[in-house]
Formats: structure tokens, sequence, C-alpha cells
């Protein structure tokens, strides 16, 4: 009976890890891959000093979220989100949906930031190339986005490593509730403290698999890439 | 009516001149090449002729109307009349027959199978369909390259240094293709090349561009053939020497250009400028029984790939030499830079350019 708890328990903490890490890095692909595009292909104009600038701020402000602590954003949805706080009539806090909303804000900048530096990265020549051939400027942008598919779904593949291995965050937004909002990052932590190892332990090797198995299947899709 | 013509184009870089008032039209179905070394602006004359880049001044136009680079739509619509071949070869990456079938995806056109195996046919890459255009060999994926800009039948086709760095066969491969579709589809070609033995292969009319302008238009025959004064002075020519001839008793000459003795076949006395065509001159690794006249001793100093020919400097005695070899001799012959050379030419090939007038004294051998 001990055993079939154990082994439950742990499933529920890998499922409510895959599918918070899940649902925030999908939602964060269709905010940041759009708006990632847009600024990677936005260098390819802008001559003015006035865009330029703008561009760099753009940029820069990106590159600053991406570097993000988990902890800092957890603190500032727990203060949104709380009782007294704005969105406190939601009734969020220490819900999935609130660890949710906290790593969708840790994982938009991941995507938005790879994705930028992987449109802006495709050769110039390529889009000219396009234009060259026939292309509408629109039509030149969609190949450009096509040629840097393997960096955008390296964005997506970074944004849920980081993702599922974030612990500060959803622990103050989820509160690391037994059978409600525990995922394997935060049951580590509380195993380790109680001395209980063995869970520890088996948590830390499924999050470590799960890490594996991605980086498997991004290995593979970069090769199959590469050849085509 | 011309299908393009340029008039008095400028074109400036952050204050660099690249094109200086360039002016000249091109028939409708005339195979056009522009000659010049590297940086002479062939590159920037075809990018606003493909209306990548705007001119800073002056006019180009197309079928006899004014062509407006300041609207993207015009610049589009106008493209897609036009297909170009660039000099850095770009690709996608996606399969040979996707990259081929780009240009009229884009276009909306349909029949795309058959026509992009129709093209692939043409440049003799039947097979290569579904390999990734990324893993090409450099004379394959050129190939696809012209493969892309032909498949649309564009009215007019820009090759930039279509066949630099490419080995023999593709280069003949590419050659023929260019030649074909100037013949049969009566394509307008505009073709830059640093290449003088491929304008004369291929062009109706060349113009030699030399430092954003263009120095001689004409036929390869008005231009190279007679050997004028002005041409010396591109050094397009080589094996230029002066010297002090003598007639000798046999009726022939014997030119001293500094301390080497020239025989030539002519019969002239007085200072005199001498040419002597690189491809008439016979190379070898051993001492040469022939009879030729001139034979000479000397050391390579450069070897530059042209394409299907190597030219080679080969110094004797402080004098540089040009011979144009196959690419196959040097390989069989096993030369190096430094490789001790033998050179001869008949007396019959050496030349003469008059010095005071440019009259060209003699036709081309």
């Amino acid at each position: 009976m001990f055993e079939n708890t154990f082994w439950n328990e742990i499933l529920n903490i890998t499922l409510l890890s895959l599918r918070v890490s899940g649902t925030s890095v999908m939602i964060g692909a269709f905010i940041g891959i759009p708006v990632g595009a847009f600024l990677g292909l936005k260098q390819f104009r802008g001559k003015r000093t006035v865009i330029r600038l703008v561009d760099v701020m753009l940029k820069s402000v990106v590159n600053t979220f991406m570097g993000m602590p988990p902890v800092v954003v957890g603190l500032v949805v727990y203060l949104i989100l709380t009782a007294s706080g704005p969105l406190g009539w939601l009734g969020l806090l220490y819900t999935p949906t609130a660890m949710i909303i906290t790593q969708l804000i840790e994982v938009v900048p991941i995507i938005i930031g790879v994705t930028m530096s992987a449109v802006g990265s495709v050769e110039k020549s390529i889009r000219e190339k396009a234009l060259s051939l026939g292309a509408t400027e629109t039509q030149a942008a969609w190949l450009v986005l096509r040629e840097a598919r393997m960096g955008v779904l390296t964005s997506i593949i970074a944004a849920f490593g980081a993702a599922i291995s974030e612990v500060g965050g959803i622990m103050i937004t989820g509160g690391n509730i037994r059978w409600w909002t525990r995922t394997l990052t935060t049951a580590i932590v509380v195993e380790t403290e109680l001395g209980n190892f063995a869970m520890a332990l088996t948590l830390g090797a499924i999050l470590l698999s799960i890490s594996f198995i991605i980086n498997l299947a991004l290995t593979i899709v970069q090769l199959k890439g590469a050849r085509g | 009516m011309p299908k393009v013509e340029v008039q008095n184009l400028f074109k400036e870089y952050s204050g660099r001149q690249v094109l200086k008032g360039i002016s000249f039209s091109v028939q409708s179905g005339e195979l056009f090449v522009l000659v010049g070394p590297n940086g002479a602006g062939k590159t920037t004359l075809l990018r606003i002729l493909d209306l990548l880049e705007e001119p800073t001044n002056g006019k180009v136009f197309f079928d006899g109307e004014l062509v407006d680079y300041s609207t993207k739509k015009e610049r589009a619509f106008l493209r897609r009349k036009i297909g170009m071949v660039f000099q850095q070869t770009v690709l996608f990456n996606m399969s040979v027959f996707d990259n081929v079938a780009y240009p009229l995806k884009v276009r909306g056109e349909r029949n795309i199978e058959q026509k992009v195996n129709g093209i692939l046919e043409l440049v003799q890459l039947r097979g290569f369909e579904r390999k990734n255009a990324l893993t090409l060999s450099g004379g394959e994926a050129q190939r696809v390259a012209i493969a892309q800009a032909l498949v649309t039948e564009p009215e007019l086709l820009l090759l930039d240094e279509p066949t630099a760095n490419l080995d023999p066969r593709n280069t003949s491969t590419i050659e023929e293709v260019i030649s074909h579709v100037n013949r049969e589809k009566k394509t307008t070609v505009i073709m830059a090349t640093h290449n003088i033995f491929q304008a004369e292969k291929l062009a109706d009319r060349v113009a030699f561009l030399s430092d954003g302008k263009i120095e001689m238009l004409g036929t390869f025959q008005e231009i190279f053939g007679g050997r004028s004064q002005s041409i010396k002075s591109f050094t397009m020519l080589e094996n230029i020497f002066h010297g002090l001839s003598r007639i000798t008793t046999e009726g022939t000459s014997i030119i001293d250009i500094g301390g080497l003795q020239i025989e030539a076949a002519f019969k002239r006395a007085g200072n005199v400028t001498l040419h002597i065509p690189p491809e008439d001159i016979i190379l070898s690794t051993r001492p040469l029984i022939s009879s030729a006249r001139n034979t000479f001793e000397g050391r390579i100093t450069q070897i530059s790939d042209m394409g299907h020919v190597v030219k080679l400097k080969v110094n004797v005695e402080g004098r540089d030499f040009t011979v144009q070899i196959t690419k196959r001799s040097l390989n069989e012959m096993q030369l190096n830079i430094d490789s001790k050379v033998y050179i001869a030419f008949k007396a019959s090939s050496v030349q003469t350019i008059t010095e005071t007038s440019s009259v060209p004294f003699g036709g081309k051998s």
C-alpha cells in the first residue's frame, strides 16, 4: 500500500510538472515566436538612427528579462495574485494556473530572445535572393523564418528546459501543496529538507531523464534538419 | 527599342564612388558581357539592374520604360521579369526541387513539377530533386542557382561571375546553358566576368569596365582584336615588353628587351612594344627541343586559376611571362610556385604594338 502511494505521488508530481511547464511553453510560443520573429526581421531595415536606437533598447530589455531570476518573477506574481493584490479576487494564488502564469513570464523572454537571434542571424543574402527570385517582402520574410526554423525550435526546447527545472518562482506562487501544486523541483526541495532522500533522489532521476529525453529529441531533429 | 538602357548611372556607397556615369543599352536577345577586373563595379551594376540597389543618380529603362526605384511594388513587379545568378551561391535549406520551385510558387504559377523537371534537365541535375541543396558541391549548387533564375523563363537574365571558382566541367555546362537560353529562348543576357576567354566565347558585345566607368564597348574583336595602345594600359593583355629591334640577315627581327633577346617574324627596326599572347607560349618541365625560335628557362612565381584554364607567371631573368595552360596539364606536370620550367614561342607569335598611334598593327593571329 505504501509502495502504491509512493509511486502514485511520484506520478502525480511528474504529470503536474509536465502540465505546468508544457502549458506555459505552449502559450509562450504563441506570444514569443511572432514577437521574436518581428524583432529579428526588423534589423533588416532600420537605417535611421531612431529606429536603430529603439531596436537596441528593445533587444537589451529582452535580454535582461531572459536572465531574470525566477524567484523575482515569483515574488511579483505573488504580490499581484495575493488576496490583497490587484488580481487577488481571481483566487488564483496557490493553484497550477498561478504556476503557469509564473513560468509563462519566465519563458516568453527566452523564446523571444532565441527566436530573435535565430531570425536575425539568417544571412541577409537569403532575403535578397528571395526578393531577386520574385518574392514579395512578406514572402521573403516567411522564407527567412523558415530558414531560422531550427533556431525557433531551439528556443522552445530551451524554454521548456528552463521551465521544468525552475523552482523559486513556482514555489512562491504555487505553494508546494501536496497532491495539488507540488512539482518535481519543489518536491525535491521539501523531501531533501525532510530527509526523505529516496523520494528526493527518485524525483531527481526523473527530472534528469525528462531533460535528457528532450535534449535527445532536439539533437535528433537538429541533425535531421542539417541533412534535410 | 533596347531591352535595357542605362543612362549616366552613378552609385555611391558611403562616400565612395563605385559607378561613375555608366551608359549603355542592350538589345533584346543580345548576350552582353561586362568584363573588368575585380572592384570595377560589375556586381553593383548588376544589382542595380536587378533592383536590389538604387542608383545614386542616372536612369535605367526596361523595355523603354523608366524604372521607378522608389516603390517596392514596382521593384517587385519588374524583378519577376528578371532572373539573377549571384557570384556567391545562395540556396535555401530545402530540397533541390523546392529551391527551384520557389520562384514559381511565389508567383502562384501552375505546372510547377513539369517546369522544375524541365529546367533540372537543362542544367543536368535530374536525380538531384530530393537532395538537400546545402549538401551539394559548388558546381552543382551554382547549377541549381541558374535553374532558379531560369525556371520562370525571365525576359532578362543577369549573371554575376557565374563560373568563378568552378571546375572546367561545370563551367562548360553553365556556359552551354547560358548560350542555349540566349539562342533558343531569345533571353536577353547581361553577364559579368573577369574571364576574358569567356567573354570571347559567349559575348555578342562586350563592355570593358574599369574603376566604375565603361572604358570600351563593342564586339570582342573590336575591343581586343586590335592590340591598341589603350588596351595595354588596362593590363588586360599580358606579356607586353619594350625593346630595341634590329633586322637580321634572315629578314626577321631580334628585339633586346633589357638583356633578353626575342626573335620576331616581322621586319622592323627601332623602339618597339611587343606582345606575346599567353596562349601561344608552350610550357615544359624539360628543356625544349622545338622549332620555336624563342626558348627560355625560368621559374614559376604565380599560379592563378581562371576557370577552365590556369595562368602562370614565369620569371625569366627578371622578366615576367604569362603563360596559359589547362588545369589538367598543371596537374600532370605537377607544377608549383618556384618550379623550374622552360617556355617557348615562335617568332611568328611575337607581335608589335605601335607606340605612337592607337591604330592596331596587324590583326589577331
